[in-house]
């Protein structure tokens, strides 16, 4: 009887414990380092659970059927449920050729025996799968039924996309319209990221743009893209889009000093801004989703969902679904997220080339992002009076509000009157919008 | 002597308070802390001088335009 009880030590492999190792990276990095807490403690716990095998969280079913075309005999069957499956391992022998594994897993049950006749397309074995892929399968875990439901059913990035909106001002943006300028600018980082990855030979082009789009530094955005386009990549995509925003102090400092001279850095900018009314952040969000939406209809779930969240922060007579929408939703959707999220990451789909060179290019990403928004301050300055401090062009990169934060550190550095906070929440905030934007832009060309 | 008002840049509230009247301050010392978008930004000394006015404490909301603190130099 002890026969039938399974522990997980048969499936455990040195890339199982890399997967925890990098795991308990993340939870460390969170706790200790306070680097982005809420989101890299679920989504490295996530990755800890998901590679301890037999668990069963993230496991999709999925049926292994006669593809050979013509009716056959089952010569032998070669895997059973004590063995793990790499792809195109042979699974069953039949007279009219193999039927291999289309995806790494295991075995769940074996429906047919050796001798057996089976017609086309009839199921002769059940297999467990922890990957994500095209084929037909159904999620039967915890985990997995998250991940099905909420993320490839593109339910939870865009309503997180809706709290975000009524945790957003986009008073700075109006107040000084010209820093949406900056935070279009930023989106150079998306595409020179995409065509970077290309380039490489190593990625198709729907891979390429789920890479791109880590440089708009928005999560939910990277995620909602990475769900249409590659899902089996959105472990890496989400884990390189978050990791980054929180190494925003220390990517983009290094960019902005190359780029900008002291006397730049020093350009003092009067802290207040205009005073914007009510009536303008009202009709924001309304005209603001009426206009995008019409010039890229397929941004419509993530720039839809921003706007109207920021309606309800706004118009003054739905506090309620706001205080929901910016504390309670939030929190619940950010667990769902980040839990199943982290579970993409099997040892199988994280421990390959392609995923080291998707952290490569996302910082890539950023790092041009960064620069690009810069540059386009620094253009900006040739045509006007009142120059602005190139330094806020950086927080066009979105990465709310990390990166807003660094460039008003850096300013009162170099000159202690200075107050850039303001300032640069409006490229901030644009950046935000200029991402969702990008993200509609290339799933309106490939998806 | 010239005196310098440090003025309140956005609204927030003051979470720690560095100086007194009397103090000796240099050019980027902390003078107070503001809360504001969640972030506490430290409002740093313009010059090197003597406070002679502080405008705020601990708990405060203040609004843009309001004295954080007089110094003199």
């Amino acid at each position: 009887m002890f026969g039938l009880f399974d522990t997980g030590f048969q499936f455990f492999t040195w890339g199982s414990l890399l997967m925890l190792l990098i795991g308990g990276v993340l939870i460390y990095l969170g706790i200790s380092r306070k680097m982005e807490p809420l989101l890299l403690v679920p989504i490295g716990f996530g990755i800890l659970l998901i590679n301890l095998p037999l668990g069963g969280l993230m496991d999709y079913e999925m049926e292994i059927t006669n593809t050979t075309g013509t009716a056959a005999h089952v010569i032998s069957i070669d895997a059973d449920a004590d063995n793990r499956l790499h792809e195109d391992d042979i699974i069953l022998s039949l007279d009219s050729g193999d039927i291999v594994s289309p995806v790494p897993g295991r075995i769940q049950e074996v429906l047919v025996t050796p001798g057996q006749e089976v017609a086309p397309g009839e199921v002769m074995a059940v297999m467990l799968t922890s990957t994500q892929t095209p084929l037909p399968t159904r999620p039967i875990g915890l985990l997995s039924r998250i991940f099905e439901y909420g993320i490839m059913w593109q339910i939870i990035p865009p309503l997180i996309f809706l709290c975000l909106g009524a945790l957003t001002d986009f008073g700075p943006m109006l107040a000084d319209p010209k820093t949406l300028l900056l935070g279009a600018a930023a989106q150079f980082g998306v595409y020179f990221a995409f065509f970077g990855a290309l380039a490489t030979g190593m990625f198709t082009i729907p891979e390429a743009a789920s890479i791109g789009i880590i440089g708009g530094a928005e999560g939910p955005t990277t995620i909602f893209v990475t769900s249409v386009l590659s899902p089996h990549l959105i472990g890496a995509t989400a884990v390189a889009c978050y990791s980054y925003m929180a190494l925003v102090p220390i990517i983009q400092p290094p960019i902005i000093r190359l780029l900008t001279t002291k006397k730049e850095r020093g350009i003092y900018m009067k802290p207040q801004l205009r005073e914007v009314s009510n009536r303008e952040k009202i009709l924001f969000p309304v005209i603001a989703s009426i206009v995008v939406i019409l010039f890229v209809p397929m941004s419509a779930p993530l720039i839809g969902m921003f706007m109207v969240g920021n309606l309800f922060a706004v118009c003054g007579v739905t506090e309620r679904l706001t205080k929901t929408a910016s504390t309670a939703l939030i929190d619940v959707l950010t667990i769902f997220l980040t839990l199943s999220i982290g579970a993409t990451m099997t040892a199988e789909n994280f421990l390959q080339p392609k995923v080291l060179m998707v952290l490569v290019l996302g910082v890539v990403a950023f790092g041009t992002a960064t620069a690009a928004g810069v540059l386009m301050a620094k253009v900006m300055n040739l045509f006007s009076k009142e120059k602005i401090n190139p330094m806020i062009g950086a927080a066009g990169v979105s990465a709310v509000p990390m990166a807003a934060r660094v460039v008003q550190v850096m300013g009162q550095k170099e000159n202690p009157r200075n107050f850039l906070l303001m300032h640069a929440m409006g490229p901030n905030v644009a950046g935000a919008i200029g991402a969702a934007i990008a993200g509609g832009v290339f799933l309106g060309m490939i998806g | 002597m010239a005196r310098e008002t440090v003025e309140v840049p956005i609204t927030g509230k003051i979470v720690g308070v560095n100086v007194k009247v009397g103090d000796a301050v240099k050019e980027g010392d902390t003078l107070c802390v503001l809360e504001s978008m969640k972030m506490e930004n430290p409002i740093l000394s313009p010059v090197d001088g003597t406070i002679t006015e502080v405008g705020v404490a601990v708990d405060d909301v203040v609004k843009p335009g309001g004295v954080i603190a007089v110094i003199e130099y």
